[in-house]
């Protein structure tokens, strides 16, 4: 191909017992945007890393613009004009928009030691016009929105003499709007020349972006294919190997049933606006809307880890206090945060100990630990959610993404806990494991927990659910039920702003 | 791909703090043998307990604050509370009370000192270095206040100086501050390894949000750990004030560095949730080793202090590169 500005030819790379890259090839042209998927552990990440310069590759070979080349390190890559822009963004909270993009390069003033703050901003400015973005360059980044802590990415990027630009999951956390936003912005680097290589999750977005797709699995490099030519459903069967049947939730009637949890006036800061709900015993309930909506907020409230100014909450038809989460978990309302890591698991501890952390009362006698009735307790749970672990005593930070979201389900389950509440349930989980946590919702309802998942993903909610309500800017604006629930009448209450 | 190849980790891997401990141990031996090349009598029995002896302050001070540094926390106070603790306890019993009754309200109040600390940091926010700060003022300047700046003596009480240089089991030079230090390492181990204290500790150490998100009270057992340190560094005055047989009101500034230095070098990261008792120990008889030998080879306090210095950072160092290397 003419202007082919990438080519990486039977790539291999080894750790320690594993063969992370098998022989991949991959190629990419300029102007193009090239997706790149496969689930956790594909190799995707690993790939990039070498074109990086991150890694260095064990054999095979590198071309840029036709000319074989050595990354021993990024900055050569960078050199080159290849940039990536890491999942977990790179920029520093407590410095400005424009101290983050010139970060290391930084214009002085004649002299060398005083720093030029007004050609700085000015320069950052012009980068967040090219853009169209508004952003000011002097605001401090971390009081930024996410998507806007992208763009200040994308323009640090832009700041270089940029030829490749590699993203890493740009929009697992962003609202539609701001994917849309971020797609104008691909374009525009595209139309200039700019390759992209954009590694996602999100396979539903792909036809929207992408000209062409590279499918990885288990280290090996599988098909590129053309994005306008193959469904959602094709490119699942290629990352996974095999058929994943996606159904819709059976529309199911909870009439004339008890209620397990029930919110009337619920008001918590700026974020949570006179929140009633109720919920049955079996039911998986849907909070839909986007990010901001108040979703989270909602929950956080609902199990005390923020304090809630008015409200009542009813657990099993009775009214409960709930100032702490501790309170929360008495009354059996268990929170599974959208962050695991920090919210949700003590990561340098072991399966056993995070498994038995909200039930150490039980447990323990006199404060003493009572490990043959722990460990009963966690082989039960690792063999009921079927945990990949090598034994009780790994470290939960060695295990995967799914796996970990199980131990914080068995903690959960450990403690009885009869309302869970899922925040993104499956947020940074591959395909494979995604179905499995889905299969455990559902047998949880089955066997009367409630269950309330909060997802920005609709196809999710929509697959999960039996009824949805839909948040906006702190309030409900609606609910939709059973067969009724799609892609349209939930963004129609999502974008119902409240004049 | 780095995480199937993080799944099969080795047993050091999976436990680095067995790692850890074997490699300090091996220090500790090293340096026992480099001194005895050194100094023929370096590891005579004579000798051997005076290091123990040596060990059994800091020890003891280091195993209270090795609780709050695997809280992510830190105690700076515990050297001045330790002086403020047997000070009261001194001067309860020179005011008529039994010694025994004297000897419990010391401990007591250290407690206190630490529950106060607890109390600042989890409730009122202070950060714990702040609030240790403030109350390490505040204890050395009390001592003073309420000794007249004079020491306090405890000769009335015949056998207070047995409590820690005589022998209960009767085994001359074996020192009851050694089994002190022993019996205290072991109740450590207990509640660090077997209770619920312990799990929290570390929970809270790794990641205070979710363990408060699990439904753990955080803030008693900040402040439950903070007190238990603070109980530690009462034990501590008890054995130094018996020591010395008085109680000495300008002592306690510098104790807590050495004791956070022995905690360190038994491998407790200050960033919290990692650490053992076991380490700590071995830390604590690091430090007065290389102390016991310096000294054997007239070295001046001064110059001792600056080479446990250098010693501090290549521990350190040492098991950051070594943390380093596992990442690559």
């Amino acid at each position: 191909m003419a202007n082919e500005v990438v080519r990486m030819e039977a790539i291999c790379k080894e750790f320690p017992g594993v063969r992370a890259l098998d022989r991949v090839d991959f190629s990419l042209d300029a102007g193009e945007v090239h997706a790149l998927v496969g689930e956790n552990g594909a190799g995707k990440s690993t790939l990039m890393k070498v074109l990086t310069g991150v890694y260095k590759k064990d054999s095979g070979r590198i071309l840029v613009d036709g000319e074989e080349v050595e990354f021993p390190n990024v900055k050569t890559a960078m050199d080159r004009g290849i940039i990536m822009i890491h999942q977990e963004l790179n920029l520093m909270n407590h410095l400005t928009a424009a101290e983050n993009i010139f970060i290391g390069r930084e214009f002085r003033l004649p002299g060398g030691v005083v720093l030029d703050q007004k050609k700085q901003n000015q320069k950052a400015k012009e980068l967040f016009e090219k853009l169209n973005v508004n952003i000011d360059p002097t605001v401090r980044v971390g009081s930024l929105s996410v998507a806007q802590q992208q763009m200040v990415e994308i323009a640090k990027a832009l700041s270089f003499d940029i030829k490749v630009l590699i993203m890493d999951e740009p929009t697992a956390s962003l609202t539609d709007d701001e994917i849309e936003d971020l797609f104008r912005v691909i374009r525009m680097l595209k139309a200039e020349g700019t390759a992209i290589i954009h590694i996602s999750h999100r396979l539903e977005e792909l036809a929207l972006i992408a000209d062409r797709i590279t499918v990885m699995r288990d280290g090996g490099y599988v098909d590129t294919v053309d994005a306008k030519a193959v469904t959602v459903d094709e490119i699942i069967k290629m990352m996974v190997g095999r058929e994943i049947f996606v159904t819709k939730q059976q529309a199911k009637s909870f009439e004339g049933q008890p209620y397990t949890l029930e919110v009337e006036g619920l008001n918590a800061g700026p974020a949570v606006k006179d929140i009633s709900f109720r919920a049955h015993a079996g039911e998986i309930l849907g909070f839909a809307g986007l990010v901001g909506a108040g979703r989270t907020e909602t929950a956080r409230a609902i199990f005390g880890a923020d304090p809630h100014t008015t409200g009542t909450i009813k657990v099993h038809g009775k009214e409960v206090k709930i100032a702490t989460p501790k309170d929360a978990v008495k009354n059996g309302i268990a929170y599974l945060s959208e962050d695991r890591k920090r919210f949700g698991l003590s990561l340098p501890l072991d399966v056993d100990a995070n498994i038995s952390m909200a039930s150490m009362g039980y447990f323990s006698s006199g404060g003493v630990i009572n490990f043959r009735k722990s460990h009963e307790n966690s082989n039960r749970m690792v063999k009921q959610l079927a945990i990949k672990t090598p034994s009780l005593q790994q470290l939960v930070k060695f295990l995967s993404g799914g796996n970990q979201q199980k131990v914080v389900l068995a903690k959960w389950l450990t403690h009885n806990s009869d309302i869970l509440i899922f925040d993104e349930p499956t947020r940074g989980i591959d395909v494979g494991a995604k179905s499995e946590i889905y299969k455990l919702m559902n047998d949880l309802a089955e066997q009367g927990k409630t269950i309330i998942v909060i997802s920005s993903e609709l196809p999710e909610i929509i697959r999960c659910c039996h009824r949805v309500l839909v948040m906006c800017e702190g309030r409900i604006t609606g609910e939709v039920v059973g067969d009724a629930i799609d892609q349209e009448s939930i963004m129609k209450y999502a974008t119902q702003r409240k004049m | 791909m780095n995480t199937l190849k993080d799944k099969k980790p080795g047993i050091f891997a999976r436990y680095p703090a067995v790692k850890h401990k074997a490699i300090i141990l091996a220090a500790l031996v090293a340096i026992w043998i480099a001194f005895r090349c050194l100094s023929p009598n370096y590891l005579s029995y004579t000798n051997i307990m005076t290091i123990l002896l040596a060990t059994s302050v800091n020890g003891i001070l280091a195993l209270g604050v090795a609780w709050t540094i695997m809280t992510a926390g830190i105690d700076i106070s515990i050297g001045t509370v330790m002086t403020f603790s047997c000070i009261c306890s001194g001067l309860l019993f020179t005011s008529g009370l039994p010694i025994v009754v004297a000897i419990i309200a010391g401990i007591l109040v250290g407690a206190l000192c630490g529950f106060c600390n607890g109390f600042m940091s989890a409730k009122l926010g202070l950060p714990p270095m702040i609030a240790t700060l403030s109350m390490q003022m505040i204890t050395k300047g009390l001592s003073l206040v309420f000794s007249e700046c004079k020491p306090v003596y405890f000769s009335d009480c015949a056998w207070y100086q047995k409590l820690a240089t005589g022998s209960f089991l009767g085994i001359k030079g074996f020192y009851n501050a050694i089994i002190i230090l022993l019996v205290l390492a072991i109740i450590s181990y207990f509640l660090f390894a077997k209770t619920v204290l312990g799990r929290y500790t570390l929970a809270i150490g790794s990641n205070r949000e979710a363990a408060r998100l699990s439904g753990i009270n955080v803030d008693r057992w900040l402040i439950t750990i903070y007190s238990v340190c603070g109980a530690y560094a009462g034990v501590a005055g008890l054995v130094m004030s018996s020591r010395l047989n008085s109680a000495q009101p300008a002592l306690g500034p510098g104790y807590e560095m050495d004791a956070i230095a022995a905690a360190v070098i038994g491998g407790n990261s200050l960033s919290g949730g990692e650490g053992t008792i076991g380490g700590v120990i071995i830390g604590a008889l690091i430090i007065s080793s290389i102390q016991n030998g310096l000294r054997l080879m007239q070295v001046t306090t001064e110059s001792q202090s600056a080479i446990i210095g250098v010693v501090l950072i290549i521990a350190v160092a040492f098991d950051q590169m070594s943390k380093k290397r596992k990442k690559n």
